[in-house]
């Protein structure tokens, strides 16, 4: 605990001193952009820009960014730099014992993202060694679903597979060293080493594949724009995903992270360099991606939309067989699964973070105590599910579900409670207008209280609307039920219980004053 | 590269790249940073 002579200059109570900071805000600006920039940016943005609209796919794009991300991204920072404490804290803090049921819908959604998360870096571990020496081979496709995963048809099982098994156990053990070691020396330290390395490694990784013979061809897939394709509601709805699912915004890593800010830093500011941040990665992510895809299409002769994919498929298939076919293909599969690693490795560290601060905050527990009580039981779950020859349809599944009728609902729900529930956008907006270097006008009460929650309510009900019509994946019935819609229900239903517990006496339950929260 | 390809990579660049750099230059030129304090994580 702190001691008496380490008394805040600021005159903030002890508690708040005693559950970590950023040092700077340089510190938090890196941890903040390697929570945003994550596997999303690498392997989703680039198809899905190709596939909207390709160049004409920057219009919407931009304006979701302005209208909704960043709107949304300051109305997290506000949450967490105001009442400065984990999710269920802050909402707690804001709106009483039932706004505290957002807080904990947020932290098991993060629980659950956080479990299938990690299995995806630990096979970019593995494929950052296969790389070397191209252990794949002539079918990539088959070495990937059979050599490596052993994959079995859907059911959960308890056959590991023991190339998964040890490196995501590794993963773990990663993940609980950073969160153990603390905001500042932990997330913070690793962030800031690991953010500027990613940049160095992406930018080569992008400088050898414009090199590569037909990336101008990729290039040209990309960016040729379709401006038809603006008429479209549904590559609008594309934008507003994209940005939203991009930013990590909504789901509590924002307003955790923000709470750990010094009291009198510029979050508006802050803001503008993370949203940007993040953008700029996926637009250069964007450039490596298609140039390789050009590259590949030209080798085998087809044009790039017979080779251009996203997620697993674009990871584990597609860059392999390129990196078996580039000349130095090791160079640019070393540097594309190591930051897959970096940049998943730093988003899931922010992942757990959420539901850790809300542990120890409501039990009031040491840091160490709060993240082996999150981490390992979270590692457990981890391994036995996705460490075996049946994790990836459960992935794949509890991903597709937890993304949209998780993350996507609680971010409708929480901004309109706070916009018209607990009509607290006012106070959001003088909270961070008093330090902040951009002024939000009504402009932003606007965009967070009616635009931002309408457009995704748009996108959601889209998301539904498909998901009804057919089965997702084409998986059995008891998967989609069990997994997909259980997971996204139970975490509402456990949301629900965690609110109705009791805090420990020692947690201050009310809003820090306004003087002490500036 | 079809010039109409071009121009949208380059307005691409511009505007995320050029946005993120006057951001940084904003953030970098407020002189709001907190002095140094001892961070307690305990």
């Amino acid at each position: 605990m702190t001691s008496p002579a380490q008394a805040q200059p600021h005159g903030a109570p002890q508690e708040e001193q005693a559950r970590g900071a950023f040092s700077s805000r340089r510190v938090f600006i890196l941890a903040a952009i390697g929570s945003a920039v994550g596997l999303g940016n690498i392997w989703r943005f680039p198809y899905v820009a190709y596939e909207n609209g390709g160049g004409a796919f920057l219009i919407p794009y931009l304006v979701a960014l302005l209208v909704a991300g960043l709107p949304f991204l300051l109305l997290d920072y506000g949450i967490g730099h105001r009442y400065r404490g984990s999710a269920p804290l802050s909402f707690r803090r804001m709106g009483g014992a039932t706004a505290e049921t957002l807080g904990w819908w947020q932290v098991g959604i993060c629980a659950v993202i956080a479990i299938y998360y990690a299995v995806i870096i630990a096979w970019a571990v593995r494929y950052t060694f296969f790389s070397i020496d191209k252990t794949w081979g002539a079918d990539p496709d088959a070495f990937f679903f059979g050599d490596f995963l052993e994959m079995a048809s859907p059911g959960i099982g308890l056959d590991f597979v023991g190339g998964v098994l040890w490196p995501l156990i590794l993963v773990w053990a990663a993940v609980l060293v950073i969160v153990v070691a603390g905001v500042e020396k932990g997330i913070g330290a690793v962030s800031v080493v690991f953010i500027p390395l990613l940049v160095v490694a992406f930018l080569a990784l992008v400088i050898r594949s414009l090199f590569l013979p037909g990336a101008a061809e990729g290039l040209d897939a990309l960016f040729t724009p379709n401006w038809d394709a603006l008429t479209d509601a549904g590559v609008w709805a594309a934008a507003f995903g994209q940005i939203f699912f991009s930013l990590s915004v909504g789901f509590g890593i924002m307003i955790t992270y923000a709470s750990y800010v010094g009291r009198r830093t510029d979050m508006t500011g802050s803001g503008l360099v993370v949203g940007l941040a993040n953008s700029s990665f996926e637009l250069l992510a964007g450039i490596g991606v298609f140039a390789a895809l050009g590259f590949m299409a030209q080798a085998n002769g087809v044009a790039v939309d017979e080779v251009a994919t996203s997620g697993i498929g674009l990871a584990f298939v597609a860059f392999p067989a390129i990196i078996s076919e580039a000349p130095a293909g090791a160079f640019i599969g070393v540097l594309f699964f190591g930051s897959l690693v970096v940049a998943g490795l730093t988003s899931l560290v922010s992942v757990i973070e959420v539901v850790i601060s809300a542990v120890r905050d409501k039990l009031d527990l040491s840091r160490a105590a709060a993240s082996l009580a999150v981490g390992v039981p979270a590692a457990a779950v981890s391994v036995l599910l996705f460490a075996t020859t049946t994790g990836l349809p459960i992935l794949d599944t509890a991903d597709h579900f937890i993304n949209r009728f998780g993350i996507l609902l609680v971010a409708v729900v929480a901004m309109l409670a706070v916009s018209w529930v607990y009509r607290d956008l006012d106070h959001l907006r003088d909270h961070l207008n008093a330090t902040g270097s951009l002024p939000l006008g009504t402009w932003w009460l606007v965009l967070v209280g009616v635009v931002t929650p309408a457009a995704l309510t748009y996108v959601l009900v889209d998301e539904l609307r498909a998901v009804l019509d057919e089965p997702y994946g084409g998986y059995p019935d008891w998967l989609v039920n069990g997994i997909g819609w259980g997971a996204a229900g139970g975490v509402l239903v456990l949301a629900v219980v965690l609110a109705r517990m009791p805090w420990k006496r020692t947690v201050d339950l009310s809003a820090p004053s306004k003087e002490a929260s500036r | 590269m079809s010039t109409s390809a071009v121009v949208m990579m380059v307005v691409a660049m511009l505007v995320l790249w050029g946005g993120l750099a006057l951001a940084i230059l904003n953030v970098a030129r407020t002189t709001r940073e907190e002095p140094d304090e001892v961070h307690r994580d305990l």
